[in-house]
Order: structure tokens, then sequence, then C-alpha cells
């Protein structure tokens, strides 16, 4: 508490009947009139006290709560809080609390050179009631109906929206669940958010659909069953892929997807290849030749549809075109389920031992897969109330971020900026220091947020410039308290990692 | 009097900082780095004293320069203040509108002095910037005519051997009184503490009657200010255009009299989205499209 008693170290002397105050900080003596500064602008006369005009109290409140800022460090882990250099730390807004009324100045006003700019970072806890993460599950294993409730303890916590290549795609939380319906659902879904946030694992069901664990980071578990592979392309993009690979060592293949089926003689690729036809015809609604919509219904069998029994997908086999002794593959997207057959004299496929060059290529679209992974963005609108901490003319910061003089991190981490009205930013959670998000009871969730522009900008944009900390004073007076992490090498600011 | 002593530290990028009360430099130099140690090391030592000698000047220099004779100082900084508003005593100024610029001034004098070597120096006093230039070097500096739209609106070229020294910005929002509304006037100069008074004398010019204009005596605000019951500018409301236009014409005027005195070599005034240069040669300010 040294630090605060010498921050708040009075130099003044009354002076007169005017409530003028004489400032003795410095040989200036300047006589400091009731709400205004001194020449330096650091003292001011607030109510008959000379005040130092550093954010004292808000400073003084972050140690009262024990709450602990993260400074980043290039340095070390284990830092002594002495020698932390302020030239490669970085302060969050992990653990620096908020101010309220929104009006008054944010906890951190932080300057420090970027780059060779001098630039002032507003550091800030957001409490964000219009927020939620959206969810990537990298497998073509169907979790549920577009549309359909994701629930966690029965009540909705958000839904299955539109799939992308490779990956089934969730939103969870936002205004409606955290606080448009019952108090329950709201805290489940805070809970659900703020676990998923800190990089913890949630069970989520889907209405018509199954149950899946989802964790940053971590491959999903599909009821019960964690995924491995994400698939190399639809169906029709494998045969296209590994067409010519098989050539000479198959008569036919079919790439069972719940996309697009792909069979290899009838597509492009195998026409081009001069590949005889074989007469086989799958199920489903053809696209273009080779191409298959709707083979089955979506399920967990094999490539992302319900299918356990991949021949229960031939419709026929025409018997004018096919003969005994025809080889066949049947293979998923990912590799992971593959059959072999050869026609009897019936035209009837056997199941066979696969052959070594064509087992070879299975293995390679196997290879060719990602791992199976979920990836949590949290997502949320900075436009609101806590700009007035950052500045006095609020629309001001949201011009200056959407021009990209303002750069938005969250916990350090680079934000995506949704172009358009207001500052509706995307992080990926997995690149904040651990445990970086918290809740308030309303309930919404509160996420570190910093600002940083150039200090020339932030003074001129009605920034709170009294507030104006040097990164140094921060450590200084926070080293002990302060919890330091190395910062994420993957992240590209402020610290570059070199090579 | 136990007074807080002044703060010297070293900023990132090689930069010198330098603390006292209301005097706030940031210092860069360039050159060997011997020569750029020596330069640092006069910079301090001279710093120790500098607030004390003005502050017991102040009174004398809180007087409104005028007559025949200008008043003698034993302090080489408010010698300075003093020389560079002496020309401008037709109307009211004292020497307090020179004292940024002209401890820039002083410092750079001192560095050169211990290092005249140096490839380029920088004292920027709180925006109040004195600036060197060996031969040769070329400095570039922008400048944001509105800093709340954030954009970088011109910029000044500089190189060496063309007299500039100084560049001193001065507006109605800034830290010191403005008796105009100008949201800034930066002026290029032979010296900062010239640029520094003339930036303050063409900032007041850029006015216009309008009854939205907020202005308070100067002493109502500060009790010491040397502008005494003069009505300074406390806030400015959006004005029809023809009004900015009309303050910019008055403020173009006085930079463009002053440019002709050889007091200024150029100037740009902003004001309500509006700006104007005047400068006697082009290629110094460059408005960016």
């Amino acid at each position: 508490m040294t630090v605060l008693s010498d921050r708040s170290a009075k130099f003044g002397a009354a002076e007169g009947d005017d409530g003028i105050i004489r400032c003795d900080a410095c040989p200036v003596l300047c006589r400091i009139r009731p709400g205004r500064s001194g020449a330096c602008a650091r003292y001011a006369n607030q109510e008959g006290l000379l005040i130092r005009t550093d954010p004292v109290v808000l400073l003084e409140r972050a140690v009262e709560e024990g709450r602990n800022l993260v400074p980043f460090s290039e340095a070390s882990a284990d830092w002594d809080g002495n020698l932390l250099n302020p030239s490669s730390a970085f302060v969050t807004g992990i653990g620096a609390g908020t101010t309220y009324p929104d009006y008054k100045p944010a906890p951190f006003i932080v300057s420090q050179e970027h780059d060779g700019v001098d630039t002032v970072t507003v550091v800030t806890e957001g409490i964000f009631s219009y927020c939620g993460v959206k969810v990537k599950i990298d497998t073509d294993r169907h979790l549920g109906p577009e549309t359909a409730a994701i629930r966690v303890g029965g009540e909705q916590v958000g839904h299955v929206t539109t799939a992308e290549y490779g990956s089934q795609m969730l939103s969870l939380g936002g205004v409606r669940h955290l606080t448009g319906g019952s108090k329950k659902e709201g805290n489940v879904t805070c809970d659900t958010l703020l676990k998923l946030c800190n990089g913890e694992a949630v069970e989520l069901t889907i209405d018509n659909g199954h149950a899946v664990v989802v964790q940053a980071g971590k491959a999903p578990i599909v009821d019960g069953r964690e995924e491995r592979r994400m698939r190399v392309g639809c169906g029709s993009a494998t045969v296209g892929i590994f067409a010519k690979q098989w050539l000479g060592h198959v008569d036919e293949v079919i790439v069972v997807d719940d996309h697009i089926t792909g069979v290899l003689t009838e597509h492009q690729a195998g026409r081009v290849l001069d590949m005889p036809p074989t007469g086989i015809r799958v199920k489903g609604r053809k696209s273009t030749p080779g191409r298959y919509f709707q083979v089955a219904n979506p399920g967990m069998g094999w490539g992302g549809t319900d299918i356990t029994d991949p021949l229960s997908i031939i419709q026929k086999i025409d018997p004018a075109v096919a003969w005994p002794g025809m080889r066949l593959l049947l293979t998923s997207t990912t590799g992971e389920d593959a059959l072999w057959c050869v026609l009897d004299d019936n035209l009837v496929p056997q199941s066979a031992a696969m052959p070594q060059e064509v087992q070879a290529v299975v293995d390679r679209i196997g290879e060719n897969c990602e791992p199976s992974a979920c990836t949590v963005l949290f997502m949320a609108g900075a436009g609101g109330s806590l700009r007035a901490g950052v500045t006095e003319n609020p629309v001001l910061l949201t011009r200056s971020v959407q021009d990209g003089t303002t750069r938005v991190t969250l916990g350090g981490a680079p934000a995506m900026l949704w172009p358009g009205g207001g500052i509706t930013v995307m992080v990926d959670v997995t690149r904040l220091p651990k445990n970086a998000f918290g809740y308030v009871p309303t309930p919404a969730l509160v996420a570190p947020i910093e600002f940083t522009l150039p200090r020339a900008l932030y003074e001129a944009s009605g920034g709170h410039t009294g507030e104006i900390t040097p990164v140094a004073d921060v450590i200084r007076a926070y080293g002990a308290d302060a919890r330091v992490e190395r910062a994420n090498p993957v992240n590209p600011w402020p610290f570059k990692v070199d090579g | 009097m136990n007074w807080a002593a002044p703060q010297f530290g070293a900023l990132p990028g090689g930069r010198l900082h330098l603390q006292h009360g209301p005097i706030d430099l940031i210092i860069k130099a360039e050159g060997q780095p011997a020569s750029v140690t020596r330069a640092y090391a006069a910079a301090t030592g001279r710093f120790q004293t500098i607030l004390g000698e003005l502050a017991a000047e102040l009174s004398l220099l809180r007087q409104p320069l005028a007559g025949d004779t200008p008043p003698d100082s034993s302090s080489p900084v408010a010698s300075r203040m003093i020389a560079a508003c002496w020309p401008f005593r037709a109307v009211f100024i004292t020497p307090m509108a020179a004292v940024a610029g002209a401890v820039a001034d002083e410092i750079s004098a001192v560095m050169l002095a211990a290092a005249p070597e140096l490839r380029t120096l920088y004292v920027n006093d709180g925006g109040d910037i004195a600036v060197h230039l060996a031969h040769g070097e070329i400095l570039r500096i922008g400048v944001v005519a509105e800093l709340v739209k954030a954009s970088l609106n011109g910029l000044i070229s500089i190189e060496g051997g063309s007299g500039i020294g100084g560049i001193a910005t001065s507006g109605w929002r800034g830290r010191s009184f403005s008796l105009g509304i100008a949201d800034a006037v930066t002026v290029v100069a032979a010296s900062a503490a010239q640029a520094d008074a003339a930036a303050t004398l063409v900032a007041n010019a850029v006015n216009v009657d309008d009854r939205t204009i907020r202005r308070a005596a100067a002493r109502s605000l500060d009790p010491d200010s040397d502008l005494g019951d003069i009505l300074v500018t406390t806030q400015v409301e959006p004005l029809p255009e023809h009004k900015v236009l009309a303050a910019l014409a008055a403020g173009s005027n006085e930079a463009q009299r002053l440019l002709g005195t050889g007091l200024i070599l150029a100037a740009a005034l902003v004001c309500q989205g509006n700006w104007r240069i005047v400068q006697g040669r082009s290629g110094l300010l460059f408005p960016m499209a």
C-alpha cells in the first residue's frame, strides 16, 4: 500500500476564500481553482483537496479486491515481481475489474511504446450481455438437424446452425438464452459459456440428434466415441483426389458420404482416365455423373450417414455391364471405414482381403484428413456502455476500431472484428490465458478487453487523458500482486516471436 | 521547500524522457553512440535547474511585452522566451507564450553544443518541438488535422539545412488558454520558441463572433494566468460553415502577415473540419488526399 499512500500524498495548501489551493509539488507553485488542474495536469483541486489525477481509486480497488492482473511477459513465468521489463510487458484486462457507472474511466489506461509509436492501451473487463460462442466441430458425423435445439441439463443453450465444409457448427448462448428465457435457462447458458470459454469440457445434447462433448482445442466425443479425423473432402472430392492412384488396382470405387457420394467410373475423374463403366447404380439423387446426394439418412455410420452395411447403398448392378471378378472398393471420406469386394459369378459382391496397393490409398485418405477438433470462438458486442470507460465520445472509439486505428485484444489475444456497425468481435478462446473469463449473476459473461491506439489520437478523441499511467508505473505498483503469464507465441501482437 | 525532483528515464526506441513539474520532454538523438550518450548527458545535466530558473522569474515572464527595450533576464530560457515574443508586442503577449518552445530550444542547444556531429535530434516538449537535422537528413512529421477522425491529413517534410528549427501547435483545446476557436494551428519556424509564440498568435486570430462560443476571463480559471481578465475560449460548439470559414480567413491573414515578416516558414490551420495551409514555398507541408 506504500505506492497508494505515495500517490495520495498531498502537497497542497488552501489559500484565500475562493477554494483555491496552492500546489507545492513543484516550484511553479500553481494556484488551482476548484475543479481545475495545475499546469502539469497531474494535480487537481477536487472540492478543496489537492489530488493526483492518476487513477488512484481504481488502482486501489483492484488491490483491495485481491484481483490479479495479468501482464504478459516475454521473460519468465516465475517472475519475482521486480525484474519485469516494461518494454516486454503488456497489461491485459484479466482481473482488471470494471468501473461503474460507465462514464468512469476504465481501471487501467496504460501508456507504452509499440513499434516506435507511443500508444495508450485502455484495459478493462467487459460485462457482455450480448455474447455467445460459435463452436466448429470438425467431423462429418451427423450431430443433429439444422436449427435443432442444443441443451445442457434440459435447458436450451443454443442451436445447430449451418454446417461448414467438413465441420458441424453450433451456435450457443446469446442474449435470448442468457436473459430472454427462464432464470434457470439463463444460468445454465451462462455456466455453459463460461466453461467452454475457459477451456473446460461440456456435454451438449441435440434434439433429434446426438450427445457431443465439446472442449476447445480437443477432439469432439460423439455419443461416447472420440472423433479422430476430419474428412478429406466430400465423396466426389475424394474420388477426384485419388482416382489416378486407384487406376489399375480397382474397377470401381464408391466413396460414401452424407453430402455427395462419389462413384469413380461414372465420375468425370474416372472417365478422363478411360475407366470402363461397371453398371453399378447407387441409391440417392443423382447430381451430376458420378455424384449422388442423399444416398442414405444422416447418422453415425459410414461417412456421416446411417449406413453400417455399405453394400446397402447399391441399388442395382446392371448384368449387361458388370462382370464376374470385378473389383470394388467402398470407403468413407476419412478412410476410417473401408471394404474390398470382388463380384462372384452371380455378380454379387463378396468381401475379400484388400490388396496392399489399394490399402495404401485408403491409408492415404486417412493421412490427408486433419485431426478432428472443436474450436470455440467467443463472440460479443463491445459497442455499448463500456466504451464510456475509454472515451467521453463513444462513437469515436467505434469508428476508430472499425477503421483499424484502434487494435482490440481480449486478454492479449487478437480479436476478429465483424464489419459493419458496432464493435462485434470474435476471439479463439485458446489464445487467452487460462481462466480469463468470468461471469456476473445478471447473468452475463465477463471478458477482458483491451483497446490500443496511438497516444495522440487517444488524447484527441476525448480519451481520459488524466488517467494515463506509464506501463512501468503499473508494473511497479502491482508487480507483487500480478499474475505473470508468458505471451502466447501464436499471437502476432504485442510480442512478435522471431523465427 | 522540498519539491519533487526532476525525473529522468529511458524510453523505448533509444529516447530520453525528462519530466519536472509541468515540463515533460521526449528527446531523441541519432548519430554515433558516443555522440548520443554525450548529448543525453548534457540534456540531463541542464534539465536539473531549468524549472527552478523559470519559476524564479515567473512574475517577470507573466508581464506583457511593450515599449522599445526588451526586459533583461539572467536565465537563458527566459531570454529565449522574451526574444521569441518581442516581435509580436504590438498585440498583448507575454513571454509565457513561448515557454514550452524555449525549453525545447534550450535543451536542443546544449545537446548540440556537446555533440555538434549528431545526425538528427528532436526535443518534444508536449507538442512544441525543437528539431535539428544534419545536411542530407530528412525528417517527416505526420500531421493529424482532426485527431478525432484519426487519420493522417498531412506531412511536414524537413530537410537538413532548410532553416527549420521548430514546430509548435496551439488551439483552444490545448493545455494553454487560447483566445480563438482553432482546433489546432501548427507552425513551422526557425526555432521552437518562435513557432510556439507564433502558433499562439495565429490560433488567437482564428476567431469569429458567435453567441454559442463560451469564453471566460483567464483569471477566473487560473488565478495566476498571465492573460489576466482577457477572455479565453472554454467551449466551442459546431458552427455554421460560413463562420468557420470566416474564422479561418482571419487566422490565415495573420499567418500570411507573419510569413511576410519571416517570423514563420509555414502554418496549417484547422477549425471544425476545415483547414488552410499558408506557406512561402511549396514542398514543406503536404496535404494528403
